[in-house]
């Protein structure tokens, strides 16, 4: 075993041979590189948090028709550290009525809640992180602890911006939670296990994308709403909460918010990468190097990014009722329509040659898809002839 | 004492100190994050017996959603968060016996029980917990007339919460 | 039990990095509060009462429909697992299983409860 094929087991036993030797028991000295080990990944995590900021401030840009950062070195590429240096110097300040404790709990929170996905995130064939075997449930654990990072921000600032926008971004995170547990599912069903490293292996030829379509699609809506991006943004709505939840927090609080939401999001790009498109699989170029993998996964990682910043920067904000609607009429009732229909093709194609399998799939998803917008379509066309009498609808725009 | 049980009584003194916070704290808002943390101290409690799906579960459905009910209920219903009556009654003496009695009761009986003195075993690497789940859940001979009916229970709790949410003087249209 | 000493571990630097970040901010920012600056922002309209009042009940009956949602999935997961493995009647169970909250929320919906008034 070399320190090229598993570089992390390889400077892990130096390490605890090391500390051994100097006296220390096995298995401390065994917890003690274990903590090392995530200090340096989550430190790593950090690090790519900050460029996170450019990358982010960068696209936006482009996608606005602008430069973007692009004075403080080349590109704009120290930008961010100057970022993290004014976060620094700003004052701290506490709003008179606020809940203190409650308060400086809640950024610390909602930056741990991401930063604890990533202990289920296998980083390549040899480093599985924590290889759990409810890995997919653990997601929506995590989320959790974020939604109640959200509810305390909102509520111990003693604003009302802030308690609007904490109690908005809590009814999103409640109600797209089920889609998304739907369509956790559908990866487990395909690979029938719940952990992570089991269901990148069990795309092996196929990725869940391609027998999937509409689930990775489903999947990606639910995760862009539990990140609280547009157009699901309703937390924050510049235009009306001025900056929701996190409207009294400042200096390296706010930057926690900030930070956690873009980690958030590469992680949930990640996590859609490894559902749904393979992990860090790449034609087998995954087997060649751990260091390659670990490559391969960010790279996916960042496109997953890009699809949320895309959409994000795409949409306008839309309004609670109209998201509320858009979940519990049609996502959700489509989600569990998509789970059944994958459970049944499943069983029934389940000797079948593998084309035979994944073209079913595939069109098993279509009609899926087709059925659920053309009724949506016909029971919104009723409801707008409701509105409009019994003009036509398309004459009633001019 | 092992580190395991070391552990256990680190978990199980924070569990029951946030249990005590929870009912001694006069802002409801506080009481209800009391409560979270006690229930992910039971979380933590599950994962020391290897119990995974559980403990997920527990942070999942407890913490994710009941105790997100209790905030929202607490937030709803009360004008002012600051409770200001005393937290006390002149029958706290019989409450704290019951409390003490029931221990000591459970403690006896379970004393008598051989899994009581012991520690969680290691689990082998391929004993597939959520698979053997799956299987008595979904299996005929063995509790898949429950999970069905716990569908049915969940049927009732939502009929049942929207009936009872439901108020038909506020729908005059 | 190994694998949860490491998410201990995540929990644990978890919260001292976020910590020692806002550790480093209270060290080095300027602490010079004066009731403007402790204010709540509300536009630039001073603020009237408190941010801790009765809120709208419509969140209540989203976050209870939720629970109940919640509470299906989780025990459809343990099905997920195993209903590729073991057959047809598995599958049909789900179904049923589905169907029978599927019930729940037509009636919810027909109720009105959820539409935002």
């Amino acid at each position: 075993m070399s320190f090229w094929n598993d570089p992390l087991k390889v400077a892990a036993d130096w390490l605890e041979g090391l500390l051994t030797g100097w006296g220390l028991d096995a298995v401390f000295a065994h917890v003690l590189v274990a903590f090392l080990g995530v200090f340096l990944l989550i430190a790593l995590l950090m690090v790519l948090d900050i460029f996170l900021v450019w990358i982010e401030r960068k696209v936006v840009a482009r996608f606005q028709d602008r430069v973007g950062p692009n004075r403080v070195g080349p590109f704009g590429l120290i930008q961010p550290f100057a970022d993290i240096i004014k976060l620094i110097i700003k004052e701290d300040t506490t709003p008179g009525g606020a809940d203190k404790v409650v308060y400086n709990l809640a950024p610390i929170l909602s930056m741990m809640s991401v930063l604890i996905l990533w202990a289920v995130v296998p980083l390549a064939p040899v480093m599985l992180g924590v290889d759990l075997n409810v890995g997919v449930l653990f997601l929506i654990a995590a989320g959790a602890i974020g939604t109640l990072s959200i509810i305390m921000a909102g509520w111990s600032s003693n604003n009302k911006f802030a308690m609007i926008g904490a109690f908005r971004q809590v009814a999103v995170m409640v109600s797209f939670e089920i889609p998304m547990l739907t369509m956790l599912m559908i990866p487990t069903i395909y690979a029938g296990s719940m952990s992570m490293n089991t269901i990148i292996q069990a795309q092996d030829p196929i990725p869940f994308f391609i027998l999937s379509p509409l689930g990775a699609l489903i999947f990606l809506i639910a995760a862009i709403a539990e990140l609280g991006r547009a157009p699901f943004d309703l937390a924050e709505g510049e235009s009306e909460l001025v900056s929701g939840f996190n409207i009294e927090y400042s200096g390296m609080k706010f930057g926690m918010f900030y930070a956690g939401e873009l980690l958030h999001a590469f992680t949930f790009g990640g996590f859609w990468m490894i559902l749904f498109f393979g992990g860090y699989r790449f034609f087998g170029l995954e087997q060649v190097s751990p260091f390659l993998a670990i490559l391969i996964l960010i790279i996916k990682a960042m496109i997953g990014y890009w699809v949320i910043m895309w959409v994000k920067y795409t949409m306008m904000r839309i309004r609670i009722d109209q998201m509320l609607g858009f979940n519990w009429k049609f996502l959700t009732p489509l989600a569990f329509a998509l789970l059944l229909v994958t459970a049944l093709m499943n069983a029934l194609l389940a000797g079948a040659p593998t084309w035979l399998y994944v073209l079913g799939m595939l069109l098993a998803n279509v009609v899926t898809g087709w059925v659920a917008l053309e009724i949506a379509r016909s029971v919104t066309r009723k409801e707008r002839m409701q509105v409009e009498g019994v003009k036509n609808p398309v004459e009633a725009h001019h | 004492m092992t580190a395991q049980q070391i552990i256990f009584m680190i978990v199980a003194a924070y569990t029951i100190g946030s249990g005590l916070m929870v009912v001694t704290t006069r802002n409801l808002v506080h009481a209800a994050l009391w409560l979270v943390s006690t229930l992910f101290g039971v979380a933590v409690a599950y994962a020391l017996l290897n119990a995974n799906f559980i403990a997920v579960v527990q942070v999942v459905v407890y913490i994710g959603a009941i105790a997100i009910l209790f905030i929202f209920a607490v937030m709803l219903t009360r004008k002012d968060m600051r409770d200001s009556g005393p937290q006390m009654n002149k029958n706290w003496w019989a409450g704290a016996l019951v409390a003490v009695l029931v221990f000591a009761g459970l403690a006896f009986l379970l004393s008598g029980w051989s899994g009581f003195r012991n520690i969680a075993a290691e689990l082998p690497a391929e004993f597939d917990a959520i698979g053997l789940l799956g299987e008595a859940l979904t299996s005929p001979e063995a509790f898949v007339l429950p999970f069905e009916v716990a569908s049915v229970l969940l049927l009732a709790a939502l009929v049942g919460a929207v009936y009872v949410a439901f108020n038909p003087r506020s729908d005059k249209k | 039990m190994n694998e949860w000493l490491y998410i201990a571990l995540f929990i644990v630097v978890g919260l001292i990095i976020p910590i020692g970040a806002i550790a480093a901010g209270f060290i080095f920012g300027p602490k010079k509060p004066n009731p403007i600056k402790e204010s709540t922002y509300e536009c630039g309209i001073e603020a009237v009462g408190d941010a801790w009042i009765q809120f709208k009940a419509q969140y209540y009956i989203f976050a209870l429909v939720f629970l109940v949602f919640d509470v299906e999935a989780v025990f459809l997961f343990p099905w997920a697992v195993k209903t590729g493995q073991l057959g047809l009647y598995v599958v049909i169970e789900g179904i049923i299983f589905v169907s029978i909250l599927v019930v729940g929320l037509v009636y919810t919906w027909r109720k009105g409860m959820l539409e935002w008034v």
